[in-house]
């Protein structure tokens, strides 16, 4: 894992919500065991654990005892929406903070942004 | 959480050397630990303490319950992987596979096999024909092989090549997960094992620095770099282990209380990152040894 990105168990529980952001964990199919994160990992299988717990306390996965953890349904619209939320601090504040360094006004932000969104 | 092994203010000395002063700590059942520190911190005599082979100066050592010292009880549930471990003469691999199989009684057969071929390592080899790495590898197979309800390995990959150092921490994780166990695994390469540790034991100088959750102290220092004003405004009031400047610009790693401090470093226009554990163990032994403010350190051009 990446020393320099924080816990480990943070960076866990964020892998796994990207696999069901982006659909390639869907929503009822079963998710990585914590042995199966630990050695995939090669993490410490109680910071495996600790990362899927606080998925399943966020309400992103539940338990089935003695199968394993699930996603639960509605965990993509829910995890959508918080990243959603968070992506004005995550991604638009570093960018007008650059901007405002080398003198870039909104204005030219914006029409940077309208001829990226053209060129895809 | 069970407490496995407990060290009560144990102290030991040798003809006027504390090699240990006033240590406590307790290795909880079914984690990892690390165990850091520099050459001459008290990690091997830590381990001594905890298997029986010496008895403090004073305070408490207890493991399982009971004191380790000569306690077959105790003892036959410890496997400790001593670095450059010495074995009779004429001994071969499989000779020292099969003593090791009779003295513990958790021993998996088959690991061992399989972490014999792993290793590449010949049953009928003299043991006192093998490389220096080699050797090392007839230590791991037996410290994993044990499945002992508390393993210890003092630096046990001496001479072990990276490919050999990875199977290693491979074959460890994975019958950790299948058969946890206590581990305690001392070492100087930290980078490559911080992952796989659960908990961290560093000592130094005989004393006890970090005693805590490896993750969660990925947490508690941030590296903020930035505008040399900036950074020294950061750390007015905050636990500074190191500065470093060049020109305008400086560097810190910083001790901080959680995720408030880390938005405080942002919103002073500087670059935040939790600082890696090696990173840390490093400044934090710095910083002991210093006994004093850290002063600003200018980088030499």
């Amino acid at each position: 894992m990446n020393e320099a990105a924080g816990p480990i168990f943070r960076q866990v529980a964020d892998l796994i919500e990207t696999a069901i952001v982006d659909g390639s964990l869907p929503e009822e199919s079963q998710a990585p065991s914590t042995n199966e994160l630990a050695a995939f990992h090669r993490i410490n299988p109680a910071t495996a654990a600790k990362g899927l717990n606080q998925l399943v306390a966020d309400g992103v996965l539940y338990k089935r005892r003695g199968v394993g953890m699930f996603v639960a349904t509605g965990a993509r619209e829910q995890l959508l929406r918080r990243r959603r939320s968070e992506f004005a601090d995550q991604y638009v504040r570093p960018l007008m903070t650059e901007a405002h360094k080398l003198g870039i006004s909104s204005a030219e932000l914006a029409t940077m942004i309208d001829r990226w969104a053209d060129a895809r | 959480m069970t407490a496995v092994a407990t060290l009560q203010d144990v102290t030991m000395r040798f003809r006027g050397h504390t090699a240990l002063d006033e240590v406590s700590t307790v290795l909880e059942q079914d984690t990892i630990t690390g165990l850091l520190g520099r050459n001459g911190a008290g990690k091997t005599t830590l381990l001594q303490l905890l298997t029986g082979h010496r008895v403090p100066t004073s305070g408490r050592v207890e493991v399982f319950g009971r004191s380790p010292f000569e306690d077959d009880g105790v003892l036959s549930r410890i496997c400790f992987v001593k670095e450059g471990q010495r074995y009779p003469d004429a001994f071969r691999v499989g000779d020292a596979v099969s003593a090791a199989s009779w003295l513990f009684p958790n021993w998996d057969a088959d690991l061992a096999d399989r972490l014999l071929t792993d290793f590449e390592l010949p049953r009928k080899r003299a043991i006192s024909k093998l490389s220096r790495g080699m050797n090392s590898a007839v230590g791991i197979v037996i410290g994993l092989a044990s499945r002992a309800p508390l393993t210890l390995f003092d630096e046990p990959y001496l001479g072990l090549d990276a490919v050999a150092r990875q199977l290693f921490y491979d074959r460890l994780l994975a019958d950790y997960a299948e058969h946890p166990r206590t581990v305690v695994l001392s070492t100087h390469l930290i980078e490559e094992i911080s992952d796989l540790l659960e908990r961290v034991l560093l000592v130094d100088r005989g004393r006890v620095v970090l005693d805590e959750d490896a993750d969660a102290l990925r947490a508690t220092a941030l590296t903020v770099a930035g505008p040399r004003a900036a950074v020294e405004e950061f750390g007015r009031n905050r636990e500074v282990l190191s500065t470093e400047a060049l020109g305008g610009h400086a560097r810190a790693v910083v001790r901080v209380a959680g995720p408030v401090d880390e938005a405080a470093a942002t919103a002073a226009g500087l670059s935040a990152e939790p600082t890696p554990l090696q990173r840390l163990v490093v400044e934090l032994a710095r910083a002991t040894r210093a006994a004093g403010p850290a002063v600003l350190e200018e980088v030499p051009r």
